[in-house]
């Protein structure tokens, strides 16, 4: 039996420039499935939060018929599970090319937030730090694109589930030029004509926000000393 | 398909993950024990990302990441028992403890060891003790049957947390701590015991003495 939802037994607590948040937003969007938007503000979480979430009080969280979903990575497969009649498929069928999915959705968490982070903070710190910094996002972005290869998506002929990780970070790239002084064209130009396809369907480019805005929060966060994954 | 290696290393609990996982499915596999002071350029050359156990290789194809691992499994031999539920909402859940044992549990108790004076240790110490009850409390929801997390049967969580078992006994050891204790966490004693009595399990737990002294070694050298 096809699942339904409506926007009242579907809500997603949220914070706008979140990558982890927008990564649930994209696969929603994809699916054309209706639901609740709750913007947090992360300095005075909701009390709605703390209940759904309250070992990590972290956004997002996807509360579904009053049972809350979190972690961006679990609520995604859950997404995809639950509503497997709304294309795209974000999970392929064979169990080896889902194993390679999940390798890389993890790879992408444990690695572009935080160096591209660091790459956002260091340009106030001293030039052996900028360096390194750079470094290790150029490395980690170089790794991404072999594994892109000279397919359109990661997920194949459409998007699957480490371009829906992996794209809310293409917002971060104005971010990491201005600040990291990185000229992504020349660092990894397949990632760069990736994000601009991707951006231009209209499923995604409603859900991601432009890169000017995305880096004018970043600085306001790093003077405010904010993260987005607190 | 191919046949199947896992390249494990004995004192690793991500490395036990896909062996108990293995023999639960009653699928036969190679092990190779990797010696990480010097990696074998099968390991390297299986898993150039991390250089890391384990590594699943079924025929040519490897699989990294040991929770990567066990969903291979569990969605590759579909007969024998299963390791995640098949309701998404529990799926979701199992996901979660397992995530949360790796992230959060498994540093804060490693933290333990690590810690270079008593301040830091008790700090480390207050937190896997949250951590435990919580687990404690995710056992009487999650475990139907209160016997395992997965029901009857061990399941995912079991898997990713029960893994962790010999090093909580070899940390209470060189600790001189209690972690399992009977009366915070009576629930936890009794499904430890049993998972680590169970037949997919048995054979592969690390001996608590043996990871002792591995730990000795390990935290003797200078920092």
């Amino acid at each position: 039996m096809a699942e339904e939802s409506s926007p009242s037994s579907l809500t997603l607590l949220d914070f706008w420039p979140s990558p982890y948040g927008i990564r649930v937003r994209l696969a929603l969007s994809l699916k054309d499935i209706p639901y609740t938007y709750k913007e947090e503000d992360l300095q005075n979480k909701s009390q709605l939060l703390l209940n759904s979430n309250p070992i990590h009080q972290q956004i997002p969280v996807l509360i579904h018929n009053n049972k809350p979903i979190s972690e961006s990575l679990i609520i995604i497969q859950y997404i995809d599970e639950t509503w497997p009649d709304n294309p795209p498929k974000l999970m392929p069928d064979d169990p080896y090319e889902r194993a390679r999915a999940r390798f890389w959705a993890v790879y992408v968490d444990k690695n572009v937030y935080e160096l591209g982070r660091r790459v956002c903070l260091s340009h106030e710190g001293s030039h052996e730090e900028r360096e390194r910094a750079r470094g290790e996002l150029c490395e980690c972005l170089k790794v991404l694109e072999g594994v892109l290869g000279e397919r359109e998506y990661f997920g194949g002929v459409g998007l699957g589930l480490v371009d829906v990780c992996l794209v809310p970070f293409y917002a971060w790239f104005y971010a990491y030029e201005r600040l990291g002084e990185l000229e992504m064209e020349g660092v990894c130009p397949k990632l760069v004509a990736w994000g601009r396809r991707c951006v231009g369907e209209e499923r995604v480019g409603r859900v991601v926000p432009g890169q000017d805005r995305v880096y004018e929060l970043i600085v306001e966060m790093i003077n405010k000393k904010l993260r987005f994954d607190q | 398909m191919g046949e199947l290696k896992v390249i494990g290393a004995w004192a690793s609990p991500f490395a036990i993950r896909p062996r108990i996982a293995l023999t639960l499915k009653s699928i036969e596999y190679e092990y190779i024990e990797e010696n990480l002071r010097a990696k074998s350029d099968l390991l390297l050359k299986s898993n150039p990302v991390h250089k890391k156990v384990p590594v699943l290789l079924h025929g040519d194809r490897p699989i990294c990441e040991s929770l990567v691992i066990l969903q291979y499994i569990d969605e590759q031999w579909t007969t024998g028992p299963s390791i995640l539920p098949s309701d998404p909402y529990d799926r979701a859940i199992a996901r979660f403890w397992a995530a949360y044992v790796d992230d959060k549990f498994f540093p804060a108790l490693a933290g333990i060891l690590k810690a270079q004076n008593e301040e830091a240790k008790a700090e480390a110490l207050g937190q896997v003790k949250a951590g435990l009850e919580l687990l404690e409390k995710a056992l009487k929801d999650c475990g139907k049957e209160g016997v395992f997390y997965g029901g009857e049967g061990i399941g995912y969580v079991d898997i990713a947390f029960g893994s962790y078992l010999g090093w909580v006994r070899a940390v209470e050891s060189m600790g001189e701590v209690k972690l399992l204790d009977e009366d915070k966490t009576p629930g936890l004693v009794g499904w430890a015991e049993r998972f680590c009595s169970h037949e997919a399990v048995k054979d592969v737990m690390p001996e608590t003495e043996k990871l002792i002294e591995f730990a000795k070694k390990l935290f003797s050298k200078p920092t």
